[in-house]
């Protein structure tokens, strides 16, 4: 495998446009948590011409529900969930300024030409290495929908999250290239 | 009659919703072990060198291998011979997993379909019942993630599709899957039996250790095809592309009606989590 990108969040366009399918990215600074019902919530408001709780220009989102944090540790276990549950929402976030998502699992041809449009990638963490991933997490904080419990948006300082850039603004679909190229 | 404490039943069932989902047992230690000097792939290579160093993580720490600490599924053996005392059977169960969520700082996962609202305890659990002789109650305990069990299905074939339509539909049904349940994966096949049995018969298979065939010649032979099929679709670890998209393919067939031919699949993640204990 190729050598890590250093991404820094937030995101330019600059940033995720020289990034393609199939490089490893070491992520540092804040990302914001969100899942199924954060992402119907900020869908919502967005629909009705109303804020955003949390400013998602430049920004990285990512699915996830945590385990709770055990006494002493940061974060709970906080793997990726399956990205396609957010597929009817991300091309509107990405519409106002959202740079990154990162999850697990494929995505509509609608995301990947919205990543296209918009100028946005979507990476994917490697999903039941929960306990590993919540150790790039070095601050957490909920920042909306507490009343959601693991599904509240929370916001992430983390250093050096592993993850791998499964779409990229061209197009580019690493799962589709990786399966053909070992197929048989 | 030997009496058991639904205290007891409590206690054990608490237990296992924790060490279930903090340690996996020696035979998925040993497939991902198999699976890494096996992959080809450099990708492939670095997945699961993650997964096994999540895992040390995980048992060190004494933390959740996968935040999705799944629904509590439990496949009871109850003897006939046991005659429970101080409250109810169910409830002790609902009560264990209850305790083992909390104290174990797991994951709540259960909620309303339709409003989403968390039930906050992970209760119901899902309780699968077997009467059986004898003065002993067995309990399996595999907590369920969402991912891959999402990417399941029962299918009611036409009985002329044959061994031949179970397999094919098997490696359709992976391969459309592709990277959503988190493979490497395990893949649990259930033939035969009713609509709602073979559903069964499916995650029942996913409960045989990895590694072991099944005793029927021609299914052993089966699951020895599906699962060269099945990896040769390129998938790989976390859908990167790669040889080891699955770690085992079981296979269990119970009789069907003379007109149904009904087949499921239950995927599992490569977080493959299962304990058992008997009291």
């Amino acid at each position: 495998m190729s050598q890590a990108i250093r991404l820094k969040t937030p995101l330019s366009d600059a940033d995720v446009e020289k990034l393609k399918a199939g490089d490893k990215v070491l992520i540092t600074g804040v990302i914001y948590t969100g899942r199924d019902a954060a992402h119907k919530r900020l869908f919502d408001l967005l629909k009705e011409g109303k804020p955003l709780p949390v400013d998602l220009k430049g920004q990285i989102i990512y699915y996830v529900g945590p385990a709770p944090a055990k006494p002493g540790h940061v974060y709970g276990s906080a793997g990726p969930t399956t990205s396609g549950r957010m597929d009817a929402y991300s091309p509107k976030l990405m519409e106002i300024g959202l740079k990154g998502m990162i999850g697990k699992g494929m995505r509509k041809k609608e995301v990947v030409e919205a990543m296209k449009k918009y100028k946005a990638v979507y990476l994917a963490a490697t999903g039941g290495a929960g306990a590993l991933l919540a150790k790039s997490v070095k601050k957490a904080e909920t920042v909306a929908y507490e009343d959601l419990g693991p599904e509240a948006i929370s916001r992430l300082e983390v250093v050096d999250f592993p993850a791998i850039v499964v779409n990229d603004t061209k197009g580019n679909d690493l799962y589709q290239q990786g399966m053909k190229q070992y197929a048989r | 009659m030997r009496e058991v404490n639904a205290k007891q039943i409590t206690e054990v069932v608490k237990k296992m919703c924790i060490d279930s989902n903090y340690y996996l047992t020696e035979d998925v230690l040993r497939a991902l072990d198999e699976g890494e000097k096996k992959e080809e792939s450099p990708v492939g290579k670095e997945v699961f060198q993650q997964i096994k160093e999540n895992i040390r993580i995980a048992r060190e720490e004494q933390v959740a291998i996968c935040q999705d600490t799944g629904l509590a599924v439990l496949f009871i053996d109850l003897g006939q011979e046991v005659h429970i005392v101080g409250g109810s059977f169910n409830e002790a169960i609902h009560e264990g997993v209850r305790q083992g969520y909390k104290e174990g700082y797991l994951r709540k996962s259960s909620c309303h379909p339709f409003t989403r609202v968390n039930t906050k305890d992970n209760t119901p659990a899902i309780i699968h019942l077997n009467l059986v002789p004898g003065d002993k109650i067995k309990i399996v305990l595999a907590p369920k993630g969402g991912g891959a069990e999402n990417m399941s299905t029962v299918i009611m074939l036409s009985p002329s599709e044959g061994i031949e339509g179970v397999k094919n539909r098997v490696v359709e049904w992976v391969k459309q899957s592709g990277s959503n349940p988190c493979p490497p994966v395990v893949v649990g096949v259930g033939v035969g039996g009713t609509f709602e049995e073979v559903a069964l018969t499916a995650k029942k298979a996913l409960l045989r250790p990895l590694g072991q065939k099944n005793p029927d010649p021609q299914l052993a032979a089966m699951e020895e095809e599906l699962l060269t099929r099945v990896n040769n679709l390129g998938i790989g670890p976390q859908g990167l592309g790669g040889r080891i998209t699955a770690l085992a393919v079981n296979v269990e067939l119970i009789p069907c009606h003379i007109a149904s031919f009904p087949m499921a699949v239950n995927l599992n993640c490569h977080a493959h989590r299962h304990q058992e204990a008997v009291i």
